[in-house]
């Protein structure tokens, strides 16, 4: 048994759009049973859990959610589910499956921390997300699990879903921000840090929408035996999205430390036609390529941390050895450039700069300075954007670089 | 006097702009904010034109430009290429006689080149409006634009 199901068990058991389906699961057990602990005791417990973030960085989630139980009132909690890295659908998946479980995290986190207001903010590509998490909001608050006086218990959280329109930029957490407030989603300078001054200025927690959904089993576990499920440092399961060229694409949820090979072929089944795998990308377009012989490499936080990157998404592209690595690298650099926001000028103008340097590679004109180049402003651009998309998105280039520095020399020209 | 519908139903506070932008774009049947819109809703919302113009710039899914009845958006990043969205795309532009960010005479369909959206267990994937068509080949892109084509006689 490679896959653990933890998040997405209920997946095809339950009826997404019916709550009676959900509750005959477990469903809103956990948030029973957080609201007759205190809430610092629930902190508690998500720390001894030690999660970490599930949108890609991997921060410990607690030290969030203590800066904002500490912080004074109003304050928000935002569940992030922009999701727009390419390569990923689990947080579509876990909406469209199991969406009750990411109001019961946002639910047990407010009351952990006495936020009254939350967001749901989901990238407007997802119309059928947006649609059930609408109807779902509404399901809950008709039975008492959302809005006034949440079972009884006289705390009120109020939920609204947010559209995106169409921006990769904003899953950043102060794009995102810029976005809830109805602006276009340009990034603030950090600190303070959104725990301080997020939506209007006011303490905001972001979570992920894998983050949200596994709360209510650390409520209902305990702390303690979550964290006996996958490694030291990463604890838990992980949604994998699995896609490229591989026979079973699709979502799989494995504990953490599970070599990415097993995944690929244990659960992938391998690449089709029996062709080999040229390269594999983890993340999304911001992640790392590494080469065949890496993949033994386990599904761990401090293993990703080598590449600066979110690689922590759990995305996963294979693509085999009828594809040409420049053609991967200009389709993920045509994408930063697009999806830059203009404002700071490593992201802006670096981008097209890249693309102009990797297009060279790719029609056998680059010369050996070229090379040169790209090193180094893959490094400017990483060390001086002001958010997570230039500060990762040079990852792939970054990485191919190290592994793949022969098929850079084969296009030089000498 | 649809405009006014939408805007009834949003408080008088600029955070709801994207919302509202969003839904009057969704109703109207070329897609789009015009510049007459934009001053109707700076108006309700009391905030400048500009303001309203830098949202819709700065999110792809608005526009300020008339599209098609039908927009067609192919994915063409990384888990959707190495699957032949490219067959895909080329298939589009030889049905519909047009290429990326274009829309036919007829006003019948825009093509758009369109970034991940999330279907990379479904690839190659496109979006037609608010509906999703997974799993594509040449063939059923033939059918589905057919059967656009059908629907919109």
């Amino acid at each position: 048994m490679i896959q653990q199901k933890v998040v997405s068990d209920r997946f095809a058991k339950v009826d997404p759009l019916s709550i009676d389906s959900f509750l005959k699961y477990d469903g809103y057990n956990g948030l029973i049973k957080a609201l007759e602990m205190h809430p610092s005791k629930i902190i508690d417990e998500i720390e001894k859990s030690k999660i970490r973030g599930r949108g890609g960085a991997g921060f410990p989630t607690h030290i969030k959610v203590r800066a904002l139980s500490n912080a004074k009132s109003p304050k928000y909690i935002v569940c992030n589910a922009d999701e727009g890295e390419p390569g990923n659908f689990k947080d579509r998946m876990i909406m469209e499956n199991d969406p009750h479980s990411v109001i019961e995290g946002m639910v047990i986190l407010a009351y952990a921390t006495g936020a009254e207001k939350g967001y749901i903010y989901i990238r407007g590509e997802y119309q059928n997300a947006i649609k059930i998490m609408k109807k779902t909001i509404q399901a809950a608050e008709n039975k008492g699990f959302l809005g006034e006086n949440i079972l009884n218990k006289g705390f009120d959280f109020k939920l609204e879903v947010r559209s995106g329109a169409g921006s990769y930029v904003v899953g950043e957490e102060f794009s995102l921000i810029e976005s809830i407030e109805g602006k276009p989603g340009r990034t603030r300078v950090k600190p303070p840090f959104p725990t301080e001054k997020g939506i209007h200025d006011r303490p905001t927690l972001i979570n992920n929408v894998e983050t949200f959904a596994n709360f209510a089993h650390i409520v209902l576990w305990g702390g303690d035996k979550y964290a006996q499920i996958g490694t030291e440092s990463s604890t838990g399961t992980k949604l994998i999205s699995l896609s490229g060229n591989v026979k079973n694409k699709g979502l799989y949820e494995v504990p953490f430390g599970t070599s990415i090979r097993d995944v690929i072929f244990k659960l992938g089944g391998g690449v089709p036609n029996n062709r080999k795998i040229k390269m594999v990308q983890l993340g999304g377009a911001s992640g790392p390529i590494i080469p065949e012989y890496m993949l033994d490499m386990s599904i761990d936080f401090d293993r990703f941390e080598n590449f600066d990157s979110k690689t922590g998404t759990g995305a996963i592209i294979v693509i085999d050895d009828r594809f040409d690595l420049f053609d991967i690298l200009l389709i993920n650099m045509k994408f930063f450039v697009h999806q830059s926001c203009g404002k700071c000028a490593p992201c802006r103008e670096g981008h097209t700069q890249v693309v102009n340097l990797v297009n060279k590679f790719k029609n056998y004109q680059a010369m050996e300075k070229d090379l040169l180049s790209l090193e180094n402003l893959a490094k400017v651009i990483q060390q001086t954007s002001l958010c997570g998309l230039g500060q990762t998105s040079m990852t792939s280039i970054i990485s191919s670089l190290r592994y793949f520095r022969d098929d850079y020399f084969a296009r030089v020209r000498y | 006097m649809f405009l006014d519908e939408i805007l009834s139903k949003y408080p008088k506070d600029s955070e709801y702009l994207i919302e509202i932008l969003l839904e009057y774009q969704a109703s109207k049947k070329n897609h789009y904010i015009s510049a007459e819109d934009v001053k109707r809703i700076s108006k309700y919302l009391d905030i400048p034109e500009s303001k309203i113009c830098s949202v819709i710039s700065f999110y792809t899914m608005l526009s300020m430009e008339p599209k098609g009845k039908y927009v067609i958006q192919v994915c063409h990043d990384v888990p959707c290429f190495v699957n032949d969205a490219t067959n895909i795309y080329d298939k589009l532009v030889e049905l519909l006689g047009i290429e990326d960010g274009e829309t036919t005479k007829d006003s019948l369909f825009t093509l758009e080149i369109t970034e991940c959206m999330g279907l990379c267990n479904v690839a190659p994937a496109m979006r037609v409006n608010d509906n999703v068509y997974t799993s594509l080949t040449p063939e059923k892109v033939e059918r589905i634009v057919n059967k656009l084509r059908g629907e919109a006689k």
